[in-house]
């Protein structure tokens, strides 16, 4: 038995479908089940709701030739610590990435479709998306959240990237609803966020270059954890430490474990200076 | 109302095919051709931005001849699918040996009959890395929907029996990307009996060495210093 064409054509895109280049609503209508929950508009009971997995503080600040972006690697469950190596940061492509906060799962599932979603785009349509256009395409699938943000489930990322051709750098932050707002300087999100953007008030200088960035960002994770309970430190024994990715003309990079115990270590000596023992 | 004439079913899949091919056999060539790393695909196209060729998912390319409008459907129609799978099961879980069968129903029902005419198109899917060996895997569709593995190198679409004899003598395994395009470029201008520029061609393929996304284009200088060494 073959198909009969106007099945199978019926399958095939509509031109003028402004949709037709998004992953998203392909998924929604090919298969409709494999939609995630945080984007389908499940309701999901009351005692299922307590035993979710939340976190965090992401950041991300500007430098003169790129951006930083960084994650802490807690994620609890009311007052129990759940996972101690959680990664939030996740590259969307090769020039931008999304640091996500709020319910752990909803939150890697919007990262995931957000990632495929861009990618989708650029071979459908030969190019990649503007850094404008993601950032909003981004804040479409928040807002399409909000069925599940209202029952509890808040997923707010943080979204940083550069323009690939020039190198400029741009943070985007949202909320709950997909409101996007630009951050000028550097941005973060998360229950430990007032702690962090604290200390990056006072650290951040927008002309040094990415090394000095990502040593600010993992100071002010280091201050943030030291406030909120939901946020994690170094595990210096396990050698867990936050994620620093950098972004640049050159692509996405993450710091590695090595590189970012030497920020971390810094921070430590910095502090004890100030207190010597008794 | 008019009786329709009868057509024996023969006569009538017999004039589809002959419609089908001359429509392919009417537009420009295009090779494709393994090389050590992957496969090359090599075309006249003097457009810069209607391509022929595209990235379909991480190892998996498309390349086409015919009716732009027809095979480009066609494409985006490959790259939904192979995303959708993709996003369900895992991205290596994704194959050209699955798209291409699909490919095969979907110009297979086209050229049965409902629609008025069939597709004037031939495919090419095309995957490195996937097989055990890692080699290349190349599906050849054609416009009725039959199916074809290929090996070594293929070409569809214009007048394809000079071209193949070229690459007959001049293709050999092992060859590098650099000496693959220029094998290929030689056989479309031998077969032509004019030189082809570098600006009139469309050369991409997929490169097994990459780390995830093995398409790659080669373009402007890179190609102009490719087909000069």
């Amino acid at each position: 038995m073959t198909f009969r064409a106007d099945e199978l054509l019926s399958g095939l895109p509509s031109p003028f479908d402004a949709r037709g280049s998004s992953f998203f609503e392909t998924l929604r209508r090919q298969a409709p089940d494999a939609v995630p929950p945080v984007l389908s508009g499940a309701v999901l009971p009351e005692s299922l709701r307590e035993r979710l997995v939340e976190g965090t503080t992401v950041l991300a600040v500007l430098s003169a030739s790129g951006v930083i972006i960084a994650g802490d690697r807690r994620a609890t469950a009311g007052n129990l610590i759940s996972r101690g190596d959680m990664r939030k940061i996740f590259p969307a492509d090769d020039s931008s990435a999304v640091g996500i906060s709020g319910t752990a799962g909803p939150a890697m599932e919007l990262a995931r479709i957000f990632a495929t979603e861009l990618e989708h785009y650029e071979k459908v349509e030969g190019e990649p998306l503007s850094l404008e256009g993601k950032s909003n395409k981004l804040a479409g699938l928040v807002r399409a959240h909000l069925p599940l943000a209202m029952q509890g489930l808040v997923v707010v990322p943080l979204f940083a990237g550069v323009e690939p051709k020039t190198g400029d750098g741009s943070i985007y932050e949202y909320d709950p609803v997909g409101g996007r707002y630009r951050a000028t300087t550097y941005a973060a999100t998360g229950s430990g966020s007032l702690a962090a953007r604290a200390t990056l008030k006072r650290l951040v200088d927008p002309r040094a270059d990415l090394a000095a960035a990502a040593g600010v960002a993992v100071e002010a994770l280091f201050d943030a954890a030291e406030e909120d309970s939901a946020t994690g430190g170094p595990d210096l024994i396990r050698h867990i430490y936050p994620i620093v990715a950098e972004i640049d003309a050159a692509g996405y990079r993450e710091l590695g474990d090595d590189q970012v115990a030497t920020y971390v270590e810094a921070t430590v000596q910095r502090r004890r200076d100030r207190y010597p023992s008794a | 109302m008019a009786t329709p004439f009868y057509v024996a079913p023969e006569q009538f899949m017999k004039d589809r095919a002959e419609y089908a091919r001359k429509g392919i056999a009417r537009g420009r060539a295009l090779v494709a051709a393994e090389y050590a790393d992957g496969v090359v695909f090599v075309s006249e196209n003097p457009s810069r931005s209607l391509h022929k060729t595209s990235e379909i998912y991480d190892r998996i390319g498309f390349a086409a001849v015919g009716r732009y409008n027809e095979f480009e459907s066609m494409r985006v129609a490959g790259i939904r699918l192979a995303d959708v799978k993709g996003y369900q099961y895992a991205r290596e879980d994704v194959t050209a040996k699955s798209l291409a069968n699909a490919y095969s129903q979907a110009l297979g029902a086209i050229f049965m009959g409902g629609e008025a005419k069939p597709y004037e198109v031939e495919l090419l899917i095309a995957e490195v890395g996937h097989a055990a060996a890692g080699g290349l895997e190349l599906y050849h569709i054609l416009y009725d929907g039959s199916i074809v593995d290929e090996h070594r190198f293929v070409v569809i679409g214009g007048e394809t029996e000079p071209i193949a004899q070229a690459l007959e003598e001049t293709w050999h395994d092992g060859l590098d990307r650099d000496a693959a395009v220029r094998v290929c470029v030689q056989a479309l201008e031998r077969a032509a009996g004019r030189p082809v520029e570098a600006g009139d061609l469309e050369v991409s393929g997929l490169d097994g060495t990459r780390p995830r996304r093995r398409f790659f284009r080669v373009r402007d200088d890179v190609l102009r210093q490719t087909l000069t060494s």
